[in-house]
């Protein structure tokens, strides 16, 4: 994505499709789609079992209403030729979006492509606000922060705005997915309020293999998510592939160690933690730096994160599942030691980090973080300040205790159908048949 | 000495505890329980199928207590199981005829109060 610049010059040259290039991207597509069902088992294994669907169908939801705006107006808003801030609406209801080259691949497959990070970026915010919000004004906030916030800086970074323009390097997507959507997440927890449960009672984790189906799934979809950025089936690719397979790595054994020497024993969740931490922490450095750096990237990512989260667990600030410790703190790890670590050895169409003596680039990288910390945090208010003056952010207190799967949704994720009596459509069909299915109602 | 049965609602069961905490009653056996107070029945639908949930989840409170402690733990249930909603649940208080605490093979009011009270 960051070399787009070098891309539309080629196209400019030669305008067609490539289909090594485009076989890889639909792979891509695929896999970093994944990654929103990925996500809602991550966060769904984490909340507590009378709260597991509502935090799965807060992933799920982004699927559609994320994807169906994207379409629609915000993709036009991130990438159509616009200014400096935002682009504009020649993209529209897809207009112009067609077969015709994009890079080297087909408009309607970028256009695709780039809608899966929209989905989960607004599905990651998700994880600072569950077991309390109801789930309407949810969707109407994923949806305005897509076009108002997440259609912009996207623009900004990658679609040829002004921090694009700076020279800020994010290769796939650390400022514009893990700090907009960590930033977003600490604003609307701060704003909902706290759980009424929270710091009074424990609120565990209801399924830890939920958790680590949801961390392996996750990481599968990164290759997608890092190497597709690349933008076709070359060397790039490779290059971030491969650092997608080690950074990880290094955060996970990192992260295990700290949890042995701390409480004496390594812990599921945290490895589960530790691995996404990685990914985040890699996403902005995947195509710029070498694959032993992002050993190291990922090894020192470990560090903010996990005393973060040690701390936050400790403060009255409800973040429910460290999604600001996760994406925010980690993207903004990534993005700094990208401006580290970056090497044009690696990547001619990026810059040299400070390592190959261009602090400069250090700097760059900061003017992004915090313009995207600042414009995602006002962003966010806004959203949910108006929002809120129209309807309830959060369920009332007996909702929450019931649990948001019955009061949002009317299902429970674990029933065994004790109690339960059919409601036939029609009535005359209720009967003794019908009773017989319920011991229990038959016995009175 | 009594036996206090309460049924209470799952979501109040924090709050029962710490008022019980606060009361200074200890030593309780909690289970799950299914049960129907006369609360409306919730409905919940899977694909085409709907059902009536007849049957609610609730959490049954089991004290052994000695009779100065039966009117403190009563009011420490009444006041925080309450939502003022049909299905709040119920406390009984029965008598029992023995108790006999199994470490020490104590019997009756000794068995039901706490050991840091027997020793001041």
């Amino acid at each position: 994505m960051t070399h787009l610049p070098l891309l539309l010059a080629l196209q400019d040259a030669a305008p067609s499709v490539v289909p090594a290039d485009t076989a890889w991207m639909l792979v891509s597509t695929a896999l970093v789609l994944l990654m929103t069902p990925a996500l809602a088992f991550f966060y769904g294994g984490l909340v507590r079992s009378k709260n597991s669907l509502n935090t799965m169908m807060m992933s799920f939801a982004a699927l559609g209403a994320v994807g169906v705006v994207w379409a629609l107006l915000a993709y036009s808003l991130a990438f159509a030729e616009g200014n400096a801030w935002i682009g504009g609406t020649t993209n529209a209801l897809l207009a112009g979006v067609g077969t015709e080259a994009k890079g080297t691949i087909p408009h309607v497959l970028f256009m695709a492509y780039q809608g899966t990070f929209a989905i989960i970026t607004a599905a990651l915010i998700s994880g600072a606000v569950v077991e309390r919000m109801r789930f309407g004004p949810y969707l109407a906030f994923i949806v305005l922060w897509t076009l108002f916030v997440y259609a912009p800086v996207a623009h900004w970074v990658w679609g040829g705005g002004w921090l694009m323009t700076k020279g800020v390097l994010d290769f796939a997507g650390g400022t514009v997915v893990h700090i907009n959507a960590g930033v977003s997440a600490l604003v609307a927890a701060v704003m909902l309020g706290n759980r009424k449960d929270y710091s009074r009672q424990a609120i565990l984790p209801h399924n830890v293999p939920f958790v680590l189906l949801g961390a392996g799934l996750l990481w599968f979809g990164w290759f997608g998510f890092n190497g597709g950025s690349a933008l076709a089936a070359n060397e790039l690719a490779a290059v971030a592939f491969t650092n997608t397979f080690l950074a990880p790595m290094a955060t996970l054994v990192v992260w295990v160690l700290l949890d042995y020497f701390r409480t004496g024993r390594a812990t599921a969740v945290g490895g589960a933690t530790g691995i996404v931490i990685g990914l985040v922490a890699i996403t902005p450095a995947a195509g710029f730096i070498s694959p032993i750096s992002a050993l190291l990237l990922g090894a020192i990512a470990a560090f903010p994160s996990y005393f973060i989260i040690v701390w936050r667990s400790r403060t009255r600030l409800d973040d429910s599942l460290d999604v600001f410790a996760g994406h925010g703190i980690g993207g903004i790890t990534g993005a700094l030691l990208t401006g580290v670590f970056a090497a044009k050895a690696w990547n001619p169409a990026g810059n040299d980090g400070l390592l190959a003596g261009n602090p400069g680039q250090l700097a760059t990288q900061a003017l992004g973080v915090v313009s995207s910390i600042v414009y995602a945090a006002l962003g966010t208010f806004v959203i949910l300040k108006l929002l809120g003056l129209v309807t309830a952010l959060r369920a009332a207190p007996r909702a929450e205790g019931l649990g948001m799967d019955v009061t949002q949704h009317g299902e429970e994720a674990y029933s065994n159908g004790e109690g339960s009596i059919l409601v036939m459509p029609d009535a005359t069909t209720v009967g003794a048949p019908v009773r017989a299915l319920t011991p229990q109602t038959a016995a009175r | 000495m009594k036996l206090i049965v309460a049924i209470i609602r799952p979501e109040r069961l924090n709050e029962v505890l710490e008022a019980l905490y606060r009361a200074e009653v200890r030593g309780l056996t909690v289970s799950r329980v299914l049960g129907h107070g006369g609360e409306t029945d919730r409905v919940e639908t899977y694909r085409g199928t709907t059902v009536k949930m007849e049957l609610q989840e609730k959490v049954r409170i089991e004290i052994g207590v000695s009779e100065p402690f039966v009117d403190v733990t009563v009011k420490a249930i009444l006041g925080s199981a309450r939502t003022g909603e049909v299905g709040d649940g119920k406390v009984f208080v029965l008598g029992v005829n023995q108790v006999h605490r199994i470490r020490t093979g104590e019997r009756d009011e000794q068995a039901v109060t706490p050991a840091e009270l027997l020793e001041a």
